[in-house]
């Protein structure tokens, strides 16, 4: 049997949060913790949690699995559970609304922050923007987030000011467009993230990269984007350099 | 919990209700963003989650990146054929020559297109694609970013509302549609699903974007949350559905799993291999081989696993072979394949073959429309539409996809028709178009499923019946299908029915109840199974996806035709199909081969 430590809090009739446990046994074959979740909640209908694609592509499930933030739908329970133990915790640091489901508001707001979408003023007559395959190639690592917040979540500094330090997660994608040829509004990007809290907030301390399910790295990211804010190099100098735009 | 009435609800009105926040609900909801139409698209997750999240291989356009020369109409040719000859040519017409306009859009919006060298968007070949109207063969016309298109083109269109601040209603659940005595669509009951709290959305119109309904199988592609609750809705409240008896099995789902492993895989050069080894494909469809039609590939492989020629221990699937195409072409154009066979098959594709089987993944059918999206009505008049009702996407049946649905052709299907309805509403909304208010016992009538479920002290396990539905149409309606078979399933599901009605709802309570979610979602599934069943039991033919094991052959001659499914009497009727496109001559019907 395998000890299922789940957090539990309903705010209609729970006063505070408790752990409750479920014993498993142990399957015959290796499965997903979402599978597992899904077999105890056909037992208890009452456990809460989010999830869609079940395959690690729409960020619904991202929680605290055994202490570490990820994705219970490709997490393996053979990868996690120690010594028969399994505990399942919200991702720490924004407001439960219910057992594993936590309120996204902040995390999606320092999204909305960045402007997450390409700034570009100039009209295309006909067809696509071209970019080569070379510029293309420098939005790979980035433009994969799916917004799961494992990384902002798991982060000492966003726990602090997660109205004011725009986390991991936002800035990756913050550089996301910074880093795309055919984004114009590198500059503006850049002066909105120079405040002593946005990015300068981030002290490399890594558990973004530790735990993004999706191997991503917003510590590489936050690093570009502090150089370039130093350094006052902005894209259009890179660019030039590269032969095409 | 005290009944619900439409007293003590409240009202949230709008001009526009876009009820699903995937592809075709955020590309309609874009296209109302500036149009000063108070709009707010209603999600039962966050928009970023929804199942075109998932979509892989890329989006099918004449775009002309790949060849110079391609030309829409022969993306027409090959998605008429494609459709076994009843996908509507009108709309088929309207999909592919506006289609360029609309990923060219995309691509300005920000989405990060995979490249050629020469800077323009990345194609590749996908089934059922080729050059001059199938005499000049295989073409490359699906546009890629790697294999996270669906991924790429979600997050695009929701980073793009965001700009234009389009509102959302996210994590609040439809369960209803609110029809008044003229018969209108005049909005839903909805709750939010974080506080529980009900309430009626009022619109002028209602647009159905929720998706498709493959969690109706037990072996699916789909996201869990495809649950069919347009349909389910629509259904419930007695309007038609056209084509269901047509599910897409796509060939490559990972064996146990069901995760799809993206057409690009053989796009790219992979290939299907039965347990000696051999490229079996070759002998089905001898030229277009492993890139034939999607139904045509997942016939082939049930009929070498029902021969014997299946792999592993039971021999009950084959293997698509990506090895020899080397790390870095894997690595670069599929990346994500590689990943998920990793994760759900636990092998490699640079160095080991992936385990596949066929698997449910699209619903060609849906709520018949035009190409505005207009739903249509059960009429002896030719085309007669609900008033305030529209359907996009998935849930629509337009019909561009017919029998059978190419692959890459379901991402431009949304982002243009999602476009064109945004369109039309936005247009006769502002000429003065419009419903009449709804009563009050409009509204209750809509709130009654709910207070049923409130209520229940007592009934059938909403998990237990789920997954016996899911059996009955998992072993019943599959790849294959036969009329004694089916019967049988259609009455097992007149017994799902009665469990259905009485289901016990085990926790009532407000905050996040995902119980109560995926009550409601089961009454929609158990609605969408049933048409499926009737509407394949009752057309006596074998077209397309829908192969019928007594009615081998195609029957041009009775069902050249949609069908057209009645709620309210549980009997099937018949649509004609568009053979009148406005630029082009007909495509009359051949015989389909590969």
């Amino acid at each position: 049997m395998i000890h299922i430590n789940i957090y539990r809090y309903n705010p209609e009739k729970d006063k505070f949060p408790y752990m409750q446990t479920f014993e498993f046994e142990k399957p015959k074959r290796d499965i997903m913790v979402l599978e597992l979740l899904n077999q105890l909640k056909e037992k208890d209908p009452t456990i809460s949690y989010r999830r869609s694609c079940r395959e690690g592509v729409c960020g619904s499930d991202g929680m605290n699995i055994n202490g570490k933030n990820g994705l219970a739908c490709i997490t393996p329970l053979s990868s996690v559970v120690q010594k028969n133990k399994l505990d399942l915790r919200p991702l720490p640091g924004l407001p439960v609304v219910r057992d594993l489901v936590v309120d996204m508001t902040e995390f999606y707001a320092q999204y909305e922050k960045i402007k997450p979408f390409l700034q570009n003023d100039v009209p295309v007559d006909i067809g696509e923007r071209l970019q080569s395959p070379e510029d293309r190639d420098k939005l790979d690592g980035l433009y994969e987030c799916i917004l799961c917040a494992c990384c902002s979540t798991s982060c000492p500094s966003f726990w602090w000011n997660p109205d004011k330090f725009v986390g991991p997660a936002a800035l990756l994608q913050a550089y996301r467009f910074i880093a795309d040829s055919r984004d114009t509004k590198t500059a503006e990007r850049l002066q909105s993230l120079s405040d002593p809290f946005s990015v300068y907030r981030c002290h490399g301390i890594m558990n973004c990269v530790s735990v993004c399910p999706k191997g991503l790295n917003p510590n590489e990211a936050i690093g570009e984007i502090k150089s370039m804010l130093l350094s006052g190099k902005n894209k259009e100098n890179i660019i030039a350099s590269d032969g095409m735009s | 919990m005290s009944t619900l009435n439409s007293s003590n609800i409240k009202t949230l009105e709008f001009d526009v209700l876009v009820i699903g926040g995937g592809g075709s609900g955020m590309r309609t909801s874009l296209e109302l963003a500036k149009s000063g139409l108070k709009t707010a698209v209603v999600s039962k997750v966050f928009p970023t989650r929804s199942h075109t999240v998932s979509a892989q291989g890329g989006i099918t356009c004449a775009i002309a990146s790949a060849d110079p020369q391609d030309d829409w109409r022969w993306h027409m040719y090959d998605t008429v054929k494609g459709s076994d000859y009843i996908g509507d040519q009108d709309a088929i017409e309207y999909m592919c020559s506006e289609g360029p306009k609309a990923v060219f859009e995309l691509e300005h919006m920000g989405l990060p297109f995979s490249r050629t060298e020469n800077g323009r968007i990345y194609q590749r070949p996908f089934g059922g694609q080729s050059k001059d109207f199938g005499k000049g063969g295989q073409a490359s016309r699906t546009c890629a970013a790697a294999d996270r298109t669906g991924h790429a083109l979600l997050h695009t269109l929701y980073q793009n509302n965001v700009k234009e601040g389009s509102n959302f209603l996210n994590e609040w659940f439809a369960v209803d549609l609110v029809l008044n005595k003229f018969n209108e669509v005049t909005g839903v009951v909805a709750f939010s699903i974080e506080s529980g709290e009900v309430a009626y959305l009022k619109a002028q119109a209602t647009v159905l974007a929720t998706g498709g309904a493959g969690r109706i199988y037990s072996s699916t592609t789909n996201a869990l949350i495809n649950t069919g609750d347009g349909l389910g809705m629509s259904l419930r409240a007695g309007i038609p559905a056209q084509d269901m008896e047509m599910w897409q099995f796509h060939p490559t789902g990972i064996y146990g799993a069901g995760s799809l492993v993206t057409e690009g895989c053989r796009g790219e050069g992979g290939y299907l291999i039965n347990k000696d080894g051999e490229r079996f494909m070759e002998r089905y469809a001898p030229n277009a081989k492993d890139l034939a039609g999607r139904d045509v590939v997942a016939r082939s492989m049930v009929l070498e696993i029902l021969e014997g020629r299946g792999c592993g221990e039971n021999k009950d699937h084959v293997f698509l072979k990506l090895d020899h195409l080397g790390a870095d072409v894997l690595n670069a154009k599929l990346p994500g394949i590689c990943e998920l066979s990793k994760t759900f098959a636990a092998v490699d594709p640079v160095y080991e073959p992936i385990p596949v089987v066929p698997t449910c993944h699209y619903m060609m059918g849906g709520t018949p429309t035009n190409i505005h999206g207009q739903a249509y009505k059960i009429s002896s008049s030719a085309d007669d539409y609900i008033p305030g009702l529209f359907s996009v996407g998935e849930a629509a049946c337009v019909s561009v996809h017919g029998a059978n649905r190419l692959g890459g052709n379901s991402l431009l299907d949304l982002v243009v028709f999602g476009r064109a309805a945004g369109l039309h509403i936005n247009e006769a909304l502002k000429s003065g178009g419009g419903v009449a208010d709804a009563d009050k016992d409009d509204i209750d009538k809509a709130l009654h499923n709910l207070n049923v479920l409130n209520e229940s002290s007592s009934g059938h396990e909403v998990s237990s019946v789920k997954r016996e539905l899911q059996e009955v149409m998992q072993n019943y309606f599959g790849v294959f299908r036969r009329g004694d078979y089916m019967e049988k399933g259609v009455s097992a599901l007149e017994e799902i029915r009665e469990k259905i009605e009485n289901l016990h709802l085990q926790d009532k309570s407000a905050a996040f109840n995902t119980n109560r979610v995926e009550a409601i979602e089961l009454q929609n599934l158990f609605e969408v199974a049933e048409a499926t069943a009737i509407s394949s039991l009752q057309r006596t033919e074998s077209r397309g996806a829908h192969a019928r094991e007594d009615f081998p052959e195609r029957d041009d001659q009775n069902w050249l035709c949609h069908s057209l499914y009645d709620p309210t009497t549980k009997i099937l009727g018949k649509r004609h199909v568009n053979f009148e496109p406005n630029q082009v001559e007909a495509f009359p019907p051949k015989v389909r081969t590969y």
